[in-house]
């Protein structure tokens, strides 16, 4: 029998994975991957929730995240895109002029 | 309208008025002379009513008192008159002295510039001294002892363009607002404990308030500060001597017979306080006693013809305060009453004196003056004796009972006071020989010497009378206690009270009674003594000092708060913490998004930790 606490425990796993990546890869790229990654165990839990809760709030909102998640990786990889092109390198730790 | 109000309020009318109508120099001084005659002649009518009822309808004489201040039901102030034999008596030296003083003034003030002024200024002073008379309670004597003071002030400064009489003016009105300070202190402590500022209620309470000991002797002691400011007693005395520097008639009416007096009137009004602690009567004797010494040494060296005055009145306000110290208050009020006549003439028969030499106050440039202004020798040749206590005169009289209370409590001071009436006609007899006896050291003045007009003369006289014959058949303490002074044989005493003036003045007739007087002798015997004598103990000196150091070390505390406290502690320790903060919280902007990343799941991470149940 699969219960709430599975896909709940499966969701925190793969937000786990995520940020483990986001912080310990270097390439924009898979940070972006890795951040996918979050979205979608949270996307996950939503669903978890609505479905065995009776809600359908939570449906609702995955679709507002896929389709936002969507956009956003849009204007990432052109933003990526630009990048590599003016610095010749997608690594995130060369990419830090803002600093004070 | 009940007379009362009006001897009270018609000086305060003529002051008012003359503000307006100071154009006119005759009028001014009428109006000014008119409201205190007015007071004398309803206060004399006054007195006779009050003998005429007995005693139990006495107190109808009071009007009612207004209603001045109410607050809800938590205590009232009044604005009353007081009419006793106290206040009576207080009335009658107050405007009798004062109309003498008013109408000298007329002669002595005739070609100042600022005529109107004065006036005005003297029936300011009037009003606020009669007000302290018929004050009721203790929110209105102060209030009228503030206006005193201020009258005092203007006074003293009167020719203000002269820098000594403007310090002076200034210095009388600082010395005396410490003294006030202890007084209003003194006033809110018994309010405490009473919730009445009224005379009346007061007396009765205090004795059933259930007040500690030590509670009832701060208050007692902090009232006797106010005392101690108006009435210049030692360690406060110095301002009397400085005030000198007003016209005379103001030195006789307010520094000699008066408002310096009006400190011992209210230990005598407010005596129901002091009865209860042994402790503050001991204080206020020794007080009084050490004033009455020090000043009598300090006037055997001084040069001024008012200023040895000046010691003089500060020596015998000094053997007033220690006869209420020893609980005499009736001897005090005695003696106040017989020395406010017999100074008052002192000080205006000295002022006839300058305004005959044209404003000379050196007593070595005077002599001789005897055939020139044979009047004014004799007033001051009765003032001389009744200050002396010579009998029959009226200094005689108060003095006399004044030792007798000494004796009777305390050797020591009746030892004390005895040098000092000894120290008190060797003065007086200096200032006496050197003025008019021996040959005339300043011719120029001399020559110019002239005996004053009437106006000046007449007041010499009146005053003259009093002071001789105030002290005669036990009148003065039979009003002032109705069943007076009890009678005394005390051939001691008697002896002593003859022998005490004829040998002061004998000794200074023998040092001065020539032709060339000097103090060279006197310098010879006392050597360094005579120049501490002459600087007054170093008092002003001393209190510059003090107050220096004092202001210098306050100075620099603030100094330090402000420097290191303020400025460097609140100011740059807020900025500078507000950089420091800054700099440290700067460096977690390290620019490596992987870092921001690790941040932000460790934020995750606690805020989940903090939020999830333990279990």
């Amino acid at each position: 029998m699969i219960t709430l606490h599975h896909y709940l425990l499966v969701s925190g796993v793969l937000f786990a994975l995520g940020i483990t990546g986001l912080v310990i890869r270097r390439n924009a790229l898979v940070v972006f991957m890795a951040l996918e990654m979050n979205l979608n165990a949270a996307n996950l839990a939503l669903l978890a929730f609505s479905r065995y809760k009776g809600f359908m709030d939570g449906q609702v909102l995955v679709f507002f995240v896929i389709a936002i998640a969507a956009a956003e990786v849009a204007v990432g990889l052109a933003i990526l895109v630009a990048l590599f092109r003016r610095y010749k390198t997608v690594s995130i730790d060369d990419l830090n002029s803002l600093k004070l | 309208m009940n007379t009362v109000w009006i001897i009270l309020f018609a000086p305060l009318l003529a002051a008012s008025l003359i503000l307006f109508l100071k154009r006119w120099k005759a009028l001014s001084a009428a109006l000014s002379i008119g409201a205190i005659l007015t007071g004398f002649v309803l206060s004399v009518q006054l007195f006779y009513r009050f003998l005429s009822l007995p005693p139990e309808l006495a107190t109808q004489l009071s009007p009612t008192p207004l209603k001045w201040l109410v607050v809800s039901n938590l205590f009232t102030i009044e604005f009353g008159a007081l009419i006793d034999r106290l206040s009576i008596l207080m009335l009658l030296v107050v405007t009798g002295v004062g109309s003498a003083i008013h109408i000298y003034s007329l002669g002595y003030m005739k070609e100042d510039p600022s005529f109107s002024r004065f006036f005005a200024c003297l029936s300011l002073f009037t009003f606020s001294m009669l007000g302290i008379v018929l004050s009721n309670n203790f929110i209105q004597i102060f209030i009228f002892w503030e206006l005193v003071g201020l009258s005092s002030y203007l006074l003293i400064g009167f020719w203000f363009h002269k820098d000594s009489a403007a310090e002076a003016s200034k210095k009388a009105f600082l010395v005396n607002r410490i003294g006030d300070f202890g007084f209003m202190a003194g006033i809110l402590l018994i309010f405490t404990y009473t919730g009445h500022f009224g005379f009346a209620e007061n007396a009765q309470l205090i004795p059933q308030s259930g007040l500690q000991a030590g509670m009832l002797t701060l208050a007692a002691l902090l009232i006797f500060c106010g005392a101690m400011g108006k009435s210049a007693q030692f360690p406060l005395h110095v301002w009397l001597p400085d005030a000198m520097e007003g016209p005379t008639p103001v030195s006789a009416l307010i520094h000699a017979a008066t408002m310096v007096a009006a400190g011992i009137y209210m230990l005598c009004r407010t005596f129901f306080l002091f009865s209860g602690s042994e402790t503050a009567l001991h204080v206020i004797s020794w007080i009084g006693g050490i004033t009455a010494l020090m000043a009598a040494l300090i006037a055997v060296a001084q040069n001024d013809i008012k200023r040895i005055l000046a010691y003089s009145t500060l020596s015998q306000l000094g053997y007033m305060v220690m006869a209420v110290g020893l609980g005499g208050t009736t001897q005090a009020l005695f003696h106040l009453t017989t020395h406010a006549f017999f100074k008052a003439l002192l000080f205006l028969s000295a002022g006839s004196v300058i305004l005959a030499l044209h404003h000379e106050q050196n007593i070595w440039k005077m002599g001789g003056l005897r055939a020139k202004t044979p009047f004014t020798f004799l007033a001051f040749l009765i003032g001389t004796l009744a200050l002396a206590g010579v009998f029959p005169l009226s200094g005689f009289y108060s003095k006399d009972e004044i030792l007798l209370l000494a004796l009777h409590h305390n050797p020591l001071l009746f030892a004390i006071a005895i040098l000092t009436a000894f120290l008190t006609s060797f003065y007086m007899g200096r200032e006496l020989f050197v003025v008019f006896f021996g040959k005339a050291r300043d011719h120029h003045t001399y020559d110019h010497a002239h005996e004053s007009p009437l106006v000046v003369l007449l007041p010499l006289a009146f005053l003259g009378l009093l002071s001789i014959g105030a002290g005669w058949f036990g009148f003065l303490p039979h009003f002032i206690t109705p069943e007076g002074l009890p009678p005394h044989h005390n051939p001691f005493l008697g002896y002593i009270l003859l022998l005490v003036p004829a040998s002061g003045l004998g000794l200074s007739a023998l040092l001065y009674l020539k032709q060339n007087p000097s103090d060279n002798s006197l310098k010879k015997v006392l050597g360094p003594i005579y120049k501490l004598l002459e600087n007054k103990f170093y008092f002003d000196e001393l209190y510059k000092h003090l107050i220096r150091w004092t202001q210098g070390l306050l100075a620099q505390v603030c100094e330090f708060f402000d420097l290191y406290i303020l400025q460097k502690g609140a100011i740059n320790g807020l900025s500078g913490g507000t950089q420091m903060l800054g700099w440290a919280i700067r460096h977690i902007q390290t620019g490596h998004t992987r870092f921001y990343a690790f941040l932000i799941g460790l934020g995750l991470a606690c805020t989940l930790l903090f939020l999830l149940p333990p279990n």
